[in-house]
């Protein structure tokens, strides 16, 4: 047993340190004591006791539900989002898989459209901003309607329930090499558009979200597929070829804002 | 809002082109639909260069069938030139706002799943760029020829060309860079325009990658032919 008590492994950590926004930010080297049964996060939860205990400034990162399915947490764990692991975010990540002796370099997700607000906290506005440009569809309020009174296809309904997986965390973006957003609105604008439900802003929807991608500084999709490679919610990168047919057809059917006004 | 206030509004908005080519999505499906027609000349133009092997004679005559009517070796001369301009701009504009998307690089960064072709796109691109420059200088034009340049003597001019080392490593390094090129690009052109299925993408993956391979070895044959006497004037 070490002396803080946690025992097992040492590790080594380089952990991007910064203020706040407007702060350059560096690196700095800890050592942390933990064990295999600990998660990554509570291995910082260790990690900010001792800095406590110094009087130092604890270490900022993001968690909230610690199950992995809030879309919280994240970070980049050498080169990695949410750690070496993939398919599931870091609060799922256990010091089990690393050794004694390890030396890890965690960083926030890096992209324009995520600046850092401090340590590994980056805010994700963007984001909720893209789904509020077109994540809703128009519906009946009132009563509860009649359940099978729109009828949806298993299969439209098993590829909306695979894209609906996206818990929104980031990673898609923070692992592309072009910083783009395309598996995160792409998984949105599938969940809703393969839906009957879905229909009428179908092609309104694709153009606003995508439109609102590109202008909150996201980059482009290559296909790539690194994307994919660590989203936690095992979103599959065919949504963005999904995507790119729908915004094709609504860029085509798109009629003037004069010819469909109807009055103002 | 009164009709007059959002017909100004309208008025001054951008035009439906222009906001599909402000998109990332609209600029890569440009970019997919100027690559099928690059893609489809660059076979073209191997297949028939390739008649370099059935007889000089037949392709010296192939050369002067493709100049018989200047109205249409100027329509496909515009048509690639166009081709090429959208696919080059809007493939820099993508890198340059890709570059501004993450101001501040990972100190490491782990590639999972991207092929080494995927991640290099653009040096490739232009790579392939400058030589088809040098390229038409060389054998269309035929200021920067090794060697006498003689218009349309197609297999001569090949034949001169490549008995000097230089042209025959550039064409070479270009070959490659080109095989790299249309490995990602023949597959993700299917993605961009929206043509993609689960079932079919390793097929398209595996179609991308022979259709690559094929064409740079076929084209870097053509060097390698003439070096070792295979063709000879």
């Amino acid at each position: 047993m070490s002396a803080n008590g946690h025992g097992g492994m040492k590790l080594t950590l380089d952990i991007w340190r910064q203020k706040n926004a407007s702060d350059p930010g560096r690196f700095v080297r800890y050592q942390v004591a933990a064990n295999e049964h600990m998660s990554f996060l509570e291995m910082l939860d260790v990690l900010n006791q001792d800095l406590i205990t110094k009087g130092e400034e604890p270490l900022a990162f993001d968690s909230d539900c610690r199950e992995g399915i809030c879309g919280m947490c994240g970070f980049v764990i050498n080169g990695s989002p949410h750690g070496p692991t993939h398919g599931a975010t870091v609060c799922q990540l256990h010091m089990r898989f690393f050794k004694d002796g390890d030396s890890l370099t965690l960083e926030p997700w890096r992209a324009k459209a995520f600046p850092i607000l401090k340590d590994l906290v980056v805010n994700r506005a963007a984001l909720d901003r893209i789904i509020q440009a077109g994540g809703y569809i128009s519906t009946r309020t009132g009563s509860a309607p009649e359940a099978n009174s729109i009828l949806v296809p298993k299969e439209s309904s098993d590829i909306a329930m695979e894209a609906a997986a996206c818990i929104g965390c980031g990673a898609c973006v923070a692992a592309c090499p072009n910083a783009s957003a395309h598996l995160f609105t792409s998984a949105k604008i599938t969940h809703l558009g393969v839906l009957p439900q879905g229909q009428p802003e179908r092609y309104t929807r694709v153009l606003d979200m995508m439109n609102q991608t590109t202008a909150e500084g996201f980059g482009h999709c290559t296909l790539m597929g690194e994307c994919e490679a660590v989203c936690p919610g095992h979103v599959s990168l065919e949504v963005i070829p999904r995507m790119n047919a729908d915004f094709f057809k609504g860029s085509l059917k798109k009629r003037d804002p004069k010819a469909v006004a109807g009055g103002a | 809002m009164s009709v007059t206030t959002k017909d100004a509004v309208i008025a001054s908005g951008p035009s439906r082109l222009s906001l599909f080519w402000m998109s990332t999505v609209g600029k890569k499906v440009l970019m997919a639909l100027s690559g099928i027609i690059l893609f489809a000349y660059v076979v073209a133009h191997m297949l028939g260069n390739m008649q370099l092997y059935l007889g000089i004679e037949l392709i010296n005559g192939y050369a002067r069938l493709l100049h018989l009517n200047q109205g249409f070796l100027w329509s496909a001369r515009i048509v690639l030139l166009v081709a090429v301009g959208v696919h080059a701009i809007a493939g820099i504009e993508l890198w340059i706002n890709k570059r501004e998307a993450r101001p501040i690089p990972y100190r490491s960064k782990e590639n999972i799943q991207a092929t080494t072709a995927s991640r290099t796109m653009i040096l490739t691109g232009v790579i392939i760029a400058a030589f088809i420059v040098y390229h038409v200088l060389d054998l269309t034009v035929g200021v920067a020829h090794a060697g006498p340049y003689v218009h349309l003597e197609a297999a001569g001019n090949l034949i001169t060309g490549f008995s000097h080392p230089l042209p025959v490593v550039l064409y070479i390094v270009a070959m490659i860079a080109l095989g790299f090129h249309l490995w990602h690009g023949v597959y993700s052109m299917f993605g961009s325009l929206g043509l993609s299925h689960p079932r079919y993408t390793v097929g398209v993956k595996r179609l991308a990658a022979l259709a690559a391979t094929l064409i740079a070895l076929g084209n870097i044959s053509f060097p390698v032919a003439v070096l070792t006497g295979l063709v000879h004037g």
